[in-house]
C-alpha cells in the first residue's frame, strides 16, 4: 500500500478513470482551476495512451496545502467511469477511499473498506441534455458538480474556471453550467461528505500560472530570439513547435512588413531537422529543434559534426519511454546519457536538465546563449512529465541579461586582423573565434569538415592537428562548467546525500520529508541541473558516504556519468531506478531509497 | 596571359578569375568532376557572383570534396553524407541574401539523402544543385549507385539489374523549375548551364554526367566517357547572356528560343534537332523518357519555368536576412511577457 499520507483538508488526491477521447479534459481542467481559485495549490496529471480515442485515460488532481504537487501514489478519492478500468481502479485504492461509481458499473463495487457513491450518470446527462450526442460529454460536467459538493469546491470559482475554459462562449457555457448545477444538486440530495476530506478558502495561489513545460520552452525560445526552428512531429515534444509557432504567429513579426522573423519548417525526419539546425547556425542564426528520444537517435550523426566543427543549435529533447513504438505517452529520463555524448567519435555536449516551468523557460533561454557562446550543440532534456502536464507555477520571469552572441568576427573586426584561423585558440580558453557567411572584405571565409582539418580550417590528416583540436574542445567544455545553472544543494546535516534531477524534483524533496518523518534521514539533497558536471557536484559526492542517485530510467544513467567523471567518487554512487513510466510520486522514491538503505544494513 | 597583374583579365566586380579559384583537387587525373569545378570557377567568375556571398554545401563522396577546389574566398561546408540538403535548408532560411552552391553525387543524393533531395525540390530552396553523376560510388571503390543503367557492369563483371532513378524525370516531377542535364565533357554548354542556373532564383538542378575514370570508365559500362559521348543527345546549343555582355557575344543564326532571368540575362537555345519547348512540363517528361529508352541521354535545359515561391516565401519570413537580426528586433518586449503570464493566470 502506499507510503503517501492519508487524506486532511486541502491534502487529497483525486483519480478520474475515463476514456481518452470523451472529452473529459475540460471537466478536469474546471475541477483544478476552481480548486487553485479557492487559493489551494493544485496540479494535474493526464495518464493516457498513445491513441485518439477509446482506451483508458486518467486524470489525476492533486490538492495540497503544503505544496507538494508531484504525483500522489495514493487516491482518496477515485470517481470510475470506465468499464474497463473500474475493477483495477478500485482493486489500487487504500482503505476509505471514497469512490464515485456510475451506476452502472456498481457490480464492480466489491470491496467493502471502500465508500460508495453510486450516480445514475447516464440519466443525469439525459435530464441535463436532449441531445444524445452531447449527453457523453454533459456527463463528465455531472461528476465536476458532484465533485464540487463532496469537496466543497466553490460554486463561483467553479463557474468562473468553466467560463474562462470555454472561451466565454454562451452556449456552451450554459450547457454545461446546467450539468454542473444537476450534479451538484443531485449529491446534495443524496450524498454527505466525507469528514476531513475537502477544501477550505486559502491565500496561497495568487498570481500564479498554470502551464505546461512545452508552452514554457517554446517561450524561452521566443525570448531568446530564436530566428530558424526544423522539426518532424513526435510525442512529447510537437506541442514546443505549435506553442512556439502560436506565440511567434503574435509576437515575432516584423512590425513594418507583418513577415516573421522566426522561420519554422517541418522536415521530412529528425535528422534533416538536425541538418536545418546545423546550417542555420553556420550562417549565424539562432537555431533550434525539438523532439524526443527517436529523434535523438537519429539527430546523433549531426550533433557528432556540430560539436566538431563548432556550429551552435539547441536541441530540446522531451524524453519519453523508449524505444520507438513503446510507451510514447509514458514519461522518462532515459536519454540522460545519450544526450551527453551523442554522436561517434569523442564528443561531449552541454545538457541542461530543468526540473520546473521556470526553469524549461529559463533554461531553453539560456541554451541559446550557451550555444553561441560555446560554439557547438546544447541539449535541454525535459521529459512528458514536465512538457506535457499542467504544472502551477510562478509567472515567468523576464530574462533581462542581453543576448550573449558570442565570438563572431564581423568586417570591421577582420580587417584589422593579419592571420585569423577559424580553429585558433587566441583567448587561451578553447573558444575559437568564427565568421559568417556573407561577412565582406575579402577576408574570413573558411571551409568547414569534420576532424580532417588544422587550425587554420584547412585539410589535415596529421595527428598532432587533430589530437590538438580535440583536446582543445574538451578545454573549451571544461570552460562550461563555470556559466552553466548550478546545482542547487538542501542541507539539513544529513549522514546520506541524494540527488536527483529533472521532473524528479518535487517527488524526492516529499519523499525525504516521509522518511524524515518515519525516522529516516536526515537527507542532504542536490538537485544537478547541468552537464558537465560542475565542481560543487563532486563536492557534495564526496562529502557522504553513500549518495542515492534518484533517476527515471533503469541504468542509473546520470550516475554513470557521475562515474565516469569522477572515478574515485563512484563507490558512493548507488542508483535508485525508478521505473513506473508515470509522472514520479513520492512514493516510489520512498520505496527505493527504504530498499537501498536496508539492503546497506543488511550487507 | 600575361604575367603582369594589371594585364589579367577582370569581370564586372573587377575580380580575375583567380579570385575564384580554390584548393587543389586532390580526385583522379581525368576526373569529370574537375571539368565541372572548372566550369563553376569560370562561370562565377564570368557572371560576376561576388565570392563573399556564396555558401557552398556538399555531403560526402568525391563529388562532395569538390566544394574545397573552387571559390576559396566563399565558405564552404562539407556536411555528412546524404544531407546537404537539409543543411543548405537552414543556411537558406537564415540568408536568405546568400546564395548557394550544393554539390552532390549521384549516391549522396538518390540513395542515402534521397528523401532529403525529394523535399528539398518540393520546398524549392533557392540553390544551384549540381549532381556530379558518374553511376558508381568511387570513393568506396566502385559500387553500383541508383542511376546505374540496367546491364551497366562494374569492373569487376558484375551487372546491375535494378532499375535506376532518373534525379532530372524526378526533379520536374516534383515541381523543379529549373532542370537541366549536361556533360563535363561539353564545357561549353555546361558553362551555360552554369551561369543560367546562377541566374536562376530558386530550385535549380543540373544532372552533370560526369565520368569516373577509375571504376567506371571500362568497355562494359554505360557511364564511360566513350559510352557518354556517344549516347550524348543535346536538345539545343546555350549561349548565355548578361545585359553587361551583350556587345561581346555573337550568337550564331539559327532556330531558337530564349529563356530570360530576373536579372536581365538570358539563356539562346538554338535547336540542334526537332524544336524543344523547355516550358512544357508534360513534354519534358516525355522527351526524357523516349531518350532513356532509346538508351540516349539527353542534354541541355529540360525544363524551366518562371520563379515560384521559395521556401522563404513559404514560410512567411522577411525579405531581408533573419541573420541580419538584432536582439531589439527578436526579443519581445517585458510588457509582452506580462501579457502571456496573464493569459497563463490559473484564475
Amino acid at each position: 500500500m502506499s507510503v503517501q499520507k492519508g487524506p486532511g483538508i486541502n491534502e487529497f488526491s483525486i483519480g478520474i478513470a475515463t476514456r481518452n477521447g470523451s472529452g473529459s479534459q475540460t471537466a478536469n481542467q474546471v475541477v483544478l482551476r476552481a480548486i487553485i481559485a479557492m487559493g489551494v495549490p493544485a496540479g494535474g496529471k493526464n495518464i493516457f495512451p498513445s491513441n485518439i480515442s477509446g482506451m483508458p485515460t486518467w486524470f489525476y488532481i492533486r490538492a495540497s496545502e503544503s505544496g507538494h504537487l508531484a504525483r500522489s501514489s495514493r487516491t482518496d478519492l477515485m470517481v470510475c467511469l470506465n468499464a474497463e478500468t473500474v475493477a483495477a481502479d478500485l482493486a489500487a485504492l487504500p482503505p476509505g477511499a471514497l469512490v464515485v461509481i456510475d451506476e452502472a458499473l456498481a457490480s464492480a463495487a466489491t470491496r467493502s473498506d471502500l465508500l460508495y457513491l453510486k450516480v445514475p450518470f447516464a440519466r443525469l446527462a439525459e435530464e441535463a441534455c436532449a441531445d444524445r450526442k452531447l449527453q457523453k460529454l454533459v456527463q463528465n460536467m455531472v461528476y465536476v458538480g458532484i465533485l464540487g459538493h463532496l469537496l466543497g469546491i466553490g460554486e463561483e470559482e467553479t463557474l468562473s474556471a468553466l467560463s474562462a475554459l470555454l472561451g466565454g462562449k454562451a452556449k456552451a457555457i450554459e450547457l454545461n453550467r446546467s450539468a454542473l448545477e444537476l450534479g451538484r444538486s443531485w449529491a446534495r440530495e443524496n450524498a454527505t461528505p466525507v469528514a476531513g476530506l475537502g477544501l477550505r478558502r486559502g491565500d496561497a495561489t495568487k498570481g500564479l500560472i498554470l502551464v505546461e513545460g512545452n508552452t514554457a520552452t517554446a517561450l524561452g525560445a521566443i525570448f531568446a530570439g530564436v530566428t530558424v526552428a526544423a522539426w518532424y512531429p513526435i510525442t512529447p515534444s510537437s506541442s514546443v513547435i505549435d506553442d512556439l509557432a502560436a506565440y511567434a504567429d503574435l509576437y515575432r513579426r516584423d512590425p513594418a512588413s507583418g513577415k516573421l522573423n522566426l522561420a519554422i519548417l517541418q522536415m521530412e525526419d529528425e535528422i534533416s531537422s538536425a541538418g536545418v539546425v546545423m546550417g542555420a547556425g553556420w550562417a549565424g542564426a539562432r537555431a533550434m529543434t525539438a523532439t524526443s528520444g527517436p529523434g535523438i537517435d537519429l539527430m546523433g550523426e549531426f550533433v557528432g559534426l556540430g560539436y566538431w566543427t563548432e556550429v551552435p543549435g539547441v536541441f530540446i529533447d522531451v524524453q519519453r519511454t523508449g524505444p520507438s513504438t513503446g510507451l510514447p505517452t509514458h514519461t522518462s529520463q532515459g536519454d540522460i546519457e545519450t544526450c551527453a555524448k551523442l554522436g561517434h567519435g569523442d564528443g561531449r555536449h552541454i545538457c541542461l536538465y530543468p526540473g520546473n516551468m521556470g526553469e524549461c523557460f529559463d533554461f531553453t533561454y539560456q541554451a541559446f546563449d550557451l550555444a553561441e557562446r560555446f560554439q557547438t550543440p546544447v541539449f535541454v532534456l525535459s521529459d512528458l512529465d514536465l512538457g506535457m502536464q499542467t504544472w502551477l507555477s510562478e509567472p515567468l520571469v523576464y530574462p533581462d541579461r542581453p543576448f550573449d552572441r558570442g565570438k563572431v568576427l564581423d568586417a570591421a573586426a577582420l580587417a584589422k586582423i593579419q592571420d585569423w584561423g577559424r580553429y585558433r585558440d587566441p583567448d587561451g580558453d578553447g573558444i575559437p573565434w568564427r565568421t559568417l557567411p556573407g561577412t565582406a572584405g575579402g577576408k574570413g571565409a573558411y571551409f568547414t569538415r569534420g576532424s580532417g582539418r588544422n587550425d587554420l580550417a584547412q585539410y589535415s590528416e596529421k595527428s598532432a592537428d587533430y589530437s590538438g583540436q580535440l583536446l582543445r574542445l574538451a578545454r573549451k567544455l571544461e570552460g562550461a562548467k563555470a556559466v552553466l545553472p548550478p546545482p542547487i544543494a538542501v542541507k539539513r546535516g544529513g549522514k546520506t546525500g541524494v540527488l536527483a534531477y529533472g521532473s524528479s524534483d518535487g517527488a524526492v524533496v516529499e519523499a525525504l520529508e516521509l522518511l524524515a518523518e518515519e525516522g529516516r534521514g536526515p537527507f542532504d539533497y542536490l538537485r544537478v541541473r547541468a552537464y558537465p558536471f560542475s565542481p560543487e557536484v563532486a563536492d557534495f559526492v564526496g562529502a557522504y558516504e553513500k549518495v542515492f542517485v534518484v533517476e527515471q530510467n533503469r541504468d542509473g544513467q546520470l550516475a554513470n556519468l557521475l562515474k565516469g567523471d569522477f572515478p574515485t567518487l563512484a563507490p558512493r554512487l548507488r542508483s535508485i531506478a525508478c521505473l513506473d513510466t508515470l509522472p514520479l510520486s513520492a512514493g516510489l522514491v520512498v520505496e527505493g531509497l527504504r530498499a537501498a538503505m536496508d539492503e546497506g544494513r543488511s550487507s | 596571359m600575361s604575367a603582369e597583374e594589371g594585364a589579367k583579365p577582370v569581370n564586372k566586380l573587377g575580380f580575375t578569375i583567380q579570385e575564384y579559384a580554390g584548393g587543389k583537387s586532390t580526385l583522379c587525373e581525368g576526373c569529370g568532376h574537375n571539368a565541372i569545378t572548372a566550369q563553376i570557377i569560370q562561370a562565377a567568375w564570368e557572371s560576376g557572383i561576388e565570392p563573399h556571398r556564396v555558401a557552398k554545401i556538399s555531403g560526402i563522396g568525391c563529388s562532395s570534396k569538390t566544394t574545397a577546389y573552387f571559390m576559396g574566398k566563399s565558405w564552404g561546408f562539407n556536411t555528412i553524407h546524404g544531407r546537404a540538403a537539409p543543411v543548405a535548408t537552414g543556411v537558406a532560411l537564415a540568408n536568405r541574401g546568400l546564395r548557394q552552391i550544393l554539390i552532390s553525387g549521384d549516391g549522396d543524393s538518390l540513395s542515402i539523402g534521397t528523401a532529403h533531395f525529394v523535399h528539398l525540390v518540393r520546398r524549392n530552396v533557392p540553390l544551384v544543385y549540381i549532381i556530379d553523376d558518374n553511376g558508381v560510388y568511387a570513393l568506396t571503390k566502385g559500387q553500383f549507385s541508383a542511376t546505374s543503367d540496367i546491364g551497366s557492369a562494374l569492373k569487376h563483371g558484375a551487372v546491375n539489374q535494378i532499375a535506376p532513378i532518373d534525379p532530372c524525370a524526378l526533379a520536374i516531377e516534383l515541381g523543379c523549375g529549373f532542370v537541366a542535364r549536361t556533360f563535363s565533357g561539353n564545357t561549353k554548354q555546361l558553362k551555360a548551364v552554369l551561369r543560367a542556373a546562377l541566374a536562376y532564383e530558386g530550385l535549380a538542378l543540373i544532372d552533370a554526367l560526369s565520368p569516373c575514370v577509375t571504376f567506371n570508365n571500362h568497355e562494359t559500362s554505360t557511364r564511360s566517357y566513350r559510352a557518354v559521348t556517344e549516347r550524348n543527345r543535346p536538345l539545343h546549343d546555350l549561349d548565355f547572356v548578361m545585359p553587361h555582355e551583350q556587345t561581346s557575344v555573337e550568337i550564331p543564326p539559327g532556330e531558337r528560343r530564349e529563356v530570360t532571368f530576373p536579372d536581365g540575362s538570358s539563356l539562346s537555345l538554338r535547336s540542334l534537332r526537332e524544336d524543344y519547348d523547355p516550358s512544357d512540363r508534360g513534354r519534358a517528361l516525355d522527351a526524357i523518357h523516349a531518350s532513356l529508352g532509346a538508351g540516349e541521354l539527353l542534354t541541355g535545359l529540360l525544363f524551366h519555368r518562371p520563379l515560384s515561391r521559395t521556401v522563404q516565401d513559404l514560410v512567411g519570413t522577411l525579405a531581408s536576412p533573419l541573420v541580419e537580426l538584432g536582439e531589439e528586433a527578436t526579443k519581445p518586449s517585458r510588457a509582452v511577457l506580462a501579457e502571456i503570464n496573464s493569459g497563463l493566470l490559473a484564475f
